[in-house]
Order: C-alpha cells, then sequence, then structure tokens
C-alpha cells in the first residue's frame, strides 16, 4: 500500500494493525502508538474491539449530516462520532441509520430477544390485542355481522384506553 | 471514615469461602438500565444527575435484598475511600473518578450493587464466589423486576433496554467470571486461550495492573454482545466456554504436576518462604506470590482452611486496602514495607507447604 494509514482515533500516522473475528466478520482497526497504549491494545490480556469500533465507524459514513441533532436533548452526530456514547433513549431513533450499521457489527442480532419490562409486557400485548380485534372486526363488516362488528368496536376503545393509561 | 462500616462486616467477596470450583473465584453479573425520560449521565446536568441519584437511593434502598444496606454519594467520598471500594469491585474505574451527582447502593453482605450516574443511570451488580451464574441471574432478575416497579426503564421492543453506549444496548448484560489460571500462566498458553475466546465474541482482561506478569493469574472472562441473543443464551454460550477453560486449566495443571513437579514445587515453596519473612513487597508482586500459594492449595500442599485466608488476602494486598490500614498518608515505599509486615503476620497462621505424599 502505498499511502500510508492514518490513526482511526487521531491523525497520527498509525503503526498497529489489529485484526479481530467477531461474528464471523473481520474487523480491522488501525491505531497510532499513543493510541493503541491508551486503548491497552498493547495489553496481552486482550481488550475490547467493540469500543474502537464505534469510534472508528460512528457517523463517518459517506454523506452522514455530523450536524444531525436529537430534538429531544440536543446531541449530535458529531458528539456520537467523537464519544461513543449517547446523549438521551430517543437518540437511537434520531441516528438510527448510524446505530443499526454499528450494532449489526457488533452484535450478534439486531433485535432484542431478551427480558422485557412488566410496563413494556403489558404494552406490547395490548398493541397486539387491538391489532388482532381490528382483523376481527374488518372480518365482520365482510361478512355483514354487525352486531359482533359492533361489539369488537367498543372492545378495540377499551383496550385502546387501557394502553392509552398504561403509557 | 464514612465507609468503616463497611470494612468491618463480612463480605461476600472476602468470606464467601465456596471450594467446588477453586478455577473460578467468582462469578458476576452485571446489567446496564437508564430512567426513561432522562437523558444519560453523561450528557445530564449536574441539576438532574443530583435529582437521579436522590431518586434512586430513595427508591431502590427499598428494594428487599438492598434494605439495611450501605448508601455512598461519591462527592462524600475521599480518594483513599473511593480506590477502597474499587478494589472490593463495589464502584468501577469510572465511578471513581466521577463528579458530582454519583453514587452506589450496597448490599449488607456486600454482594448486590447499584451504582448510579454511572456511564448509565443505574449498573446494577451481583457478585457470588465460585461458579454460580444460574443463581446470580435470578437475583439479580428479581432485584431488577423490583427497581423496575418503582422506576420507569428506558425500553424499546425492537433494541431493548437502552444504554449510553451502544456496546450494551439489548440485555444491558454482562456476565463475567473471575479464573484463577496459573496453570495456563505458568505453561504460556494464556495468548492462545485468550485468541481461540475472542473469537468467540469473549472478552478476556487481566484483573490487577497491565500485563500477565503483575496479573496474579487472576483474569475476567466475559460477554462481549449484548443484542439478539437472550439473557439464558448469553450465559449458556459463556458458561461453556468457561467450562472448556476450567478443562484446559486443569490439563495444564496435571502436564506441570508430571513434567515439572520439581519445579513447580520449588515455586510454591519459594512463594511461602517471601511470604512468611520479606520485608518489602510491592503488590504485584503480593498478587503473583498468593497466586501461587493458592495453586498450592488447590493440589492440597497446604489445608483447605486456609482459602478463605488466601481468598481475602488477595484483596487486602491492594494499594488502597494496606493504605487504609496505615491510618495515615502512606507513599507507595511505605506500603510496600507495611504489605509485606501484613502478610507476614498473616502467614504465621498457614503452616508449611506439605510435599509428603504427593
Ligand atoms: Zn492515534
Ligand atoms: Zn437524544
Amino acid at each position: 500500500m502505498a499511502k500510508a494509514l492514518k490513526c482511526n482515533l487521531c491523525d497520527n500516522h498509525a503503526t498497529v494493525h489489529l485484526t479481530q473475528i467477531l461474528n464471523n466478520k473481520i474487523h480491522k482497526v488501525d491505531l497510532c502508538e499513543s493510541c493503541a497504549q491508551q486503548k491497552g491494545v498493547t495489553d496481552p490480556n486482550g481488550f475490547s474491539l467493540a469500543d474502537l469500533l464505534i469510534k472508528s465507524t460512528g457517523g463517518e459514513e459517506a454523506g452522514a449530516d455530523q450536524a444531525l441533532k436529537c430534538p429531544t436533548c440536543g446531541y449530535t452526530r458529531r458528539n456520537f462520532s467523537k464519544s461513543g456514547r449517547l446523549g438521551c433513549p430517543d437518540c437511537y431513533d434520531y441516528f438510527k441509520d448510524t446505530i443499526d450499521s454499528i450494532l449489526a457489527n457488533m452484535h450478534k442480532g439486531t433485535t432484542h430477544c431478551g427480558k422485557v419490562p412488566v410496563n413494556a409486557r403489558a404494552h406490547i400485548s395490548l398493541r397486539e390485542e387491538v391489532s388482532r380485534l381490528e382483523e376481527e372486526l374488518k372480518k365482520a363488516v365482510d361478512a355483514e355481522r354487525y352486531e359482533d362488528a359492533a361489539q369488537y368496536r367498543d372492545r378495540i376503545q377499551e383496550v385502546r384506553k387501557a394502553r392509552d393509561q398504561n403509557e | 471514615m464514612i465507609i468503616k462500616p463497611l470494612l468491618d462486616s463480612k463480605a461476600e467477596l472476602t468470606h464467601g469461602n465456596v471450594t467446588k470450583c477453586p478455577v473460578v473465584l467468582s462469578t458476576r453479573i452485571r446489567l446496564a438500565r437508564n430512567l426513561a425520560a432522562h437523558l444519560f449521565p453523561g450528557w445530564a446536568a449536574e441539576s438532574e444527575r443530583s435529582e437521579i441519584l436522590a431518586n434512586c437511593f430513595a427508591s431502590i434502598g427499598s428494594v428487599t435484598g438492598m434494605k439495611r444496606g450501605y448508601k455512598f454519594k461519591i462527592e462524600e467520598l475521599d480518594d483513599l475511600q473511593r480506590k477502597i471500594l474499587y478494589e472490593r469491585h463495589l464502584i468501577s474505574r469510572e465511578l471513581m473518578s466521577s463528579n458530582n451527582g454519583a453514587g452506589t447502593l450496597v448490599s449488607k453482605d456486600q454482594s448486590c450493587v447499584v451504582m448510579v450516574n454511572e456511564e448509565d443511570h443505574l449498573r446494577i451488580q451481583v457478585l457470588r464466589s465460585g461458579f454460580h451464574f444460574k443463581r446470580v441471574w435470578r437475583t439479580i432478575d428479581r432485584i431488577d423486576s423490583a427497581i423496575e416497579e418503582r422506576l420507569p426503564y428506558a425500553f424499546s421492543e425492537e433494541l431493548g433496554y437502552l444504554t449510553a453506549c451502544p456496546t450494551n444496548v439489548g440485555t444491558g448484560m454482562r456476565a463475567s467470571a473471575m479464573m484463577h489460571l496459573p496453570g495456563l500462566v505458568i505453561s504460556n498458553q494464556m495468548e492462545k486461550v485468550i485468541r481461540a475466546v475472542n473469537q468467540l465474541g469473549i472478552v478476556v482482561r487481566g484483573l490487577f495492573g497491565e500485563g500477565s506478569d503483575a496479573s496474579g493469574s487472576i483474569f475476567q472472562i466475559s460477554n462481549q454482545m449484548t443484542l439478539g441473543e437472550t439473557e439464558q443464551q448469553i450465559i449458556k454460550r459463556l458458561s461453556s466456554v468457561l467450562e472448556s477453560i476450567i478443562e484446559q486449566e486443569n490439563n495444564a495443571r496435571g502436564r506441570l504436576l508430571e513434567a515439572e513437579r520439581t519445579k513447580l514445587f520449588d515455586k510454591i515453596a519459594r512463594a511461602y518462604g517471601i511470604l512468611r519473612s520479606s520485608h518489602v513487597m510491592s503488590s504485584a508482586e503480593a498478587m503473583n506470590l498468593l497466586s501461587l500459594i493458592r495453586l498450592g492449595l488447590d493440589i492440597k500442599l497446604f489445608e483447605e482452611e486456609n482459602r478463605e485466608i488466601l481468598d481475602r488476602l488477595l484483596i487486602e494486598s491492594q494499594p488502597g486496602h494496606i493504605q487504609y490500614s496505615a491510618k495515615h498518608l502512606a507513599d507507595s515505599e511505605e506500603r510496600d514495607v507495611l504489605r509485606a509486615a501484613y502478610l507476614r503476620t498473616e502467614f504465621e497462621k498457614i503452616q508449611e507447604p506439605d510435599f509428603g505424599d504427593i
């Protein structure tokens, strides 16, 4: 390679080149001596590449607007690519594109399948109940079973109300 | 000293004394959680952080398991007290250097900790001596659910528990085991093991200081990925890696006992000699020597009843704890003298290694 590689964390000349296989994907990170030291990369006991990955890929894809701001907390995409941390829970929505690509690189999957808090569980099951009832309602209307349809409509309103109280 | 009552009482880490699996010192799970509708601690103003801290202290203090425990605001602790809490795994490195509005709740037996306004609003941690992921998960799951009843969490159906850093999102769970691996270190196999488990998404860190020299052959081994798997799947995968490491460690010890028996006995006998009679000792040297004695205990050169003393000394030989026992500001040279004296006294209680019928 003719061009000297730059450190992923600062602009110095990179002398430490690392490869780690995560999720069957090969990740390469290039660092200068001092960043490598600082990150504990030279520590033979191992280090966390994931942390480095965020900083080297965070928000730097072509065309990403660095000034994009989370309307809830005022955090910018530039803040994120610099620190690797987010400002508030809503940042996950506003920087979705950037975060999704990082998550796909870093984790086993991109969807949560673990524990769900009781509050959220109730909310999820109510939402599922509404969509089930809506389907029944449509079927009833299609079959001109208007009495049933009216009952479904009432039930949907009840569940919606319960869901809103739950929020 | 604010943390004195904590230091004077028995703790899981120093008095747990579990012998079933000597290779695994302790099992730990931590969950990263954030409160809904609040900025993450790193971006929140100090007033918001303080409000969250007060709120969490009030709500979490009443959770079963955390009642009658300890609450410390970091700003009220001096550097020494912070260091001691860090050495006992009751606060993290990040919390140790934290500014106003951060704190920690510690259960009576010091096995459950909730750090407030670390990188995330809450870092819930449960630690047990020995190899006990199922029990630890049951405990932390219960505490987490009880906290959630009082303080609604930031949660998304798609991404799970939302954390300040995307490396923790999803389950927010880091499960880890502290392992004592002198066999693999002495026979130079540790690097190979680290490389192999890294490829499975498992991370290995030395516990004490940098490099394998200062580590006392103690390593923390944990999962890296938090999203896309259930907590049970993560624990299962990590456990199977740990079991294979235990097997490799036992094999390495077996080979050492066969091929380098005399050399190994010599190392352990010398370690005992130095611990009983030295007058200056750094914490790195202490860790390495204590680690060898622990290995000696595993292969029955010492009485099993000494294990508790040994696991306690691994904690108490660290700089903050030695400093505390000095009762004044000792520099590192004086600490090394104090440490040697302390270990000399403690080792009077431990009988010479018995190489008799092995
Ligand atoms: Zn650099
Ligand atoms: Zn935000």
